[in-house]
């Protein structure tokens, strides 16, 4: 496989995490360091749900296909549930560290609740995309070819979406999170985990590479819509961003005057 | 069996600078005993600050940073006090990351340092058995003679030092650093070269060697800008990560790490822990530290006579100012704190008043041992960069914990203990544990 392949699907599929994260997190040193801690706390859930997939294969040593494909699945649903416990588990750090900060320092503004749940989204993200693509991305570099023994040849390009898909998805289901853990409304922390569990059971049907992106992609759109409404934006102030009329571009104009 | 000649200067690069420290401002207009001078390089972590105030301190014991600037009111130095915290966090993130990123790179593209070429003198058991209790016992020895030899270079050290025999020291760092330098380069640019099928004479080797270590050697003893004298510190770290990397049999490897954060622990907490010793004399003494074995991130502010000037705040890596120079001992050193800033041409109203200086600094050892445990994790572990990954992100984890102890306790600290803690038990559990549930799931294409 070629340098083209490795270098297209690296951009497609850590593209705009590495966007978000130049343009946004970047610039202020304690945002870099809650999403590092973020990414640990993602890391932290694989290494449990690995642990439990680990000791569910070891104690069922059989080799017969069905049940290993089973135990993966019940696997990845396990893993599911135990990564949006960890977000729960963020939050709840992310509370308290949040009214520490305010009692050290009452005049600093510490970082508001909104824009720590974008920060923790985009950590869980990163973190997740780089575990699912990495190996698999390094491996393109190397020799061979894919699809030889019929399998499709897309396998790169559809993995690369797919870690896209599931980047962005973090990100908008931590703002839809935290938003429902901060008001109360617990059917928003259901529905999250549900489209979790769906978006990870579509991948199952993994050979249909079409049905299971696009159902992936459109359930990323609602999810972006929804935490866009819950995170204060509206139709008119969108229209104004795009108008370039809002207040901070107008501000920004006459400042560089 | 391969051995090192000057290997006991490498192993004084390595041992001593095991820890975090904290900048101080050379002015010393501390008011608090001991909360003056320099650090020297041992395993000191001061969330030091130029304190000239102690009345700021008992209002804000819980401050992440005790911020004494004469003239400024406590409003504004509790506004500043977490934006310090964190962005010092981040200054040293970084040098941290561009070590691992660079011993990482190499590991994985240059295939020498993954060779098995012989071992140092200080690990002689060979760890070749079938056996596995031979194999561990066989690294439990290596690991008992590293450490013991550690531990005498530690303590002739100290007792060097309290004997004031600075000319020793020095010379012994300018061996380590030349050797360094100059050898390990030239044997690094020499792999490098041939992975590539890079062809290059000896003329132009030897001129770019010459210029590499001569410069490396006036940034790092003498004077030089901050940021040159950084890049070097974290190549010269990589280099003696990657040495380590490569002569240290697996097991040992691991036994090394585990001991040494023991080692780094007890060394800089227990009241007779050479390390600490080391700290104290050298606060007594009001001396700088050692050159070459301390990384400083050292940023400047110039605060004005009635006003804070705000186009001083910031990291402001200026040239060094010659006339500092004669506030130091013999040392003359320039790795602490070299940067200072003139008084700006658009403020004819300030003087420059206060230097007031606010870093961290993180020893030289622990940069290499936080490179060895993510080198050795890239060189393992069949191609795998899930596990190099964890490992850095507990490494960075455990460092910005330490971080955050050390600006609760506002002492000397081990950087050590927490990060490899967390390095090793990542690494273990993402090598067995995760990279088969991962590799599973990939060849299946399923998302979790």
């Amino acid at each position: 496989m070629t340098a083209a392949v490795f270098f297209g699907c690296a951009f497609i599929a850590f593209g705009p995490a590495l966007a978000l994260y130049i343009f946004t997190i970047s610039t202020e040193p304690l945002r870099i360091i809650f999403l590092i801690v973020g990414a640990f706390f993602w890391l932290v859930s694989l290494l449990f749900s690995s642990l439990i997939w680990f000791m569910t294969t070891t104690l069922t040593d059989n080799k017969d296909e069905p049940r290993e494909k089973y135990l993966l699945i019940f696997g990845v649903l396990i893993s599911v549930l135990i990564q949006e416990m960890f977000r729960f588990a963020y939050y709840k750090l992310l509370k308290k560290a949040s009214e520490g900060l305010k009692t050290i320092n009452p005049y600093e503004e510490a970082p508001s609740m909104r824009l720590l749940a974008y920060v923790s989204g985009l950590g869980f993200g990163i973190m997740s995309g780089i575990f699912s693509f990495v190996n698999t991305l390094s491996d393109s570099l190397g020799p061979g070819t894919v699809g030889i023994h019929g399998d499709p040849p897309q396998f790169f390009l559809n993995s690369a979406f797919m870690t896209l898909v599931i980047t962005l998805l973090h990100v908008f289901w931590g703002i839809v999170f935290f938003d429902g853990c901060a008001k109360k409304k617990w059917y928003t922390l259901l529905v999250v985990v549900l489209s979790h569990l769906l978006v990870s059971a579509l991948t199952f049907i993994s050979p249909h590479y079409g049905l299971n992106l696009v159902l992936a992609y459109i359930i990323m759109v609602l999810t972006g819509v929804w935490a866009f409404f819950v995170s204060g934006g509206s139709c008119r102030s969108l229209k104004l961003c795009l108008l370039c009329q809002d207040k901070d571009f107008l501000l920004f104009n006459q400042r560089a005057r | 069996m391969l051995t090192f000649m000057a290997s006991d200067s490498e192993e004084e690069v390595c041992d001593e600078r095991t820890s975090l420290m904290s900048a101080e401002s050379p002015t010393p207009r501390s008011c608090q005993d001991g909360r003056q001078g320099l650090e020297d390089g041992e395993s000191a972590a001061q969330w030091r600050s130029q304190e000239s105030e102690e009345d700021h301190e008992d209002e804000d014991p819980d401050r992440y940073v005790c911020s004494g600037v004469p003239g400024r009111p406590p409003g504004l130095e509790e506004e500043l006090t977490l934006k310090y915290g964190a962005k010092h966090v981040i200054m040293l993130f970084v040098p941290v990351t561009l070590c691992m990123i660079v011993v990482v790179a190499t590991i994985k593209s240059v295939r020498f340092y993954t060779e098995k070429n012989g071992q140092l003198i200080y690990t002689p058991f060979s760890e070749d058995t079938p056996s596995v209790g031979r194999r561990l016992l066989n690294s439990v020895l290596n690991t008992l003679i590293m450490i013991s030899v550690i531990v005498t270079m530690t303590i002739f050290l100290v007792v060097l030092y309290k004997y004031r025999c600075y000319k020793f020291i020095h010379g012994w760092l300018i061996m380590s650093s030349l050797m360094l330098l100059f050898l390990f380069t030239y044997i690094y640019l020499g792999e490098v070269l041939k992975t590539y099928n890079v062809a290059m004479d000896y003329p132009t080797l030897f001129l770019t060697v010459w210029n590499f270590g001569a410069v490396g050697m006036v940034c790092i003893h003498w004077k030089g800008p901050l940021v040159l004298q950084q890049a070097y510190l974290i190549m010269i770290s990589a280099l003696m990560a990657l040495v380590f990397i490569k002569y240290l049999p697996e097991w040992s490897a691991w036994v090394i790490l585990g001991a040494i954060s023991v080692y780094d622990l007890v060394a800089v907490l227990c009241p007779k822990g050479p390390l600490r010793m080391l700290v104290e004399t050298a606060q007594e003494r009001n001396e700088p530290i050692f050159p070459a074995l301390i990384y400083s991130s050292a940023m400047v502010w110039t605060v004005g006579m009635a006003k804070l000037d705000p186009s001083s705040q910031g990291a402001l890596q200026l040239p060094y100012d010659p006339e500092m120079e004669d506030s130091y001992d013999s040392f003359g050193e320039p790795s602490y704190p070299d940067v200072f800033e003139p008084p700006l041409p658009g403020y004819p109203g300030e003087e420059l008043e206060e230097e007031e200086e606010r870093g961290v600094k993180l020893g030289l050892g622990d940069f290499i041992f936080y490179s060895v445990l993510v080198g050795k994790a890239a060189a393992t572990g069949s191609g795998d960069w899930n596990t190099t990954l964890a490992c850095f992100v507990a490494i960075l984890i455990g460092l910005c914990l330490t971080l955050l102890l050390l600006a609760v306790f506002k002492k000397a600290l081990p950087a050590l203990p927490i990060s490899i803690t967390f390095g090793l038990i990542f690494y273990f559990s993402t090598d067995n544990l995760v990279r088969p549930f991962m590799d599973t799931l990939a060849s299946h294409q399923l998302y979790i």
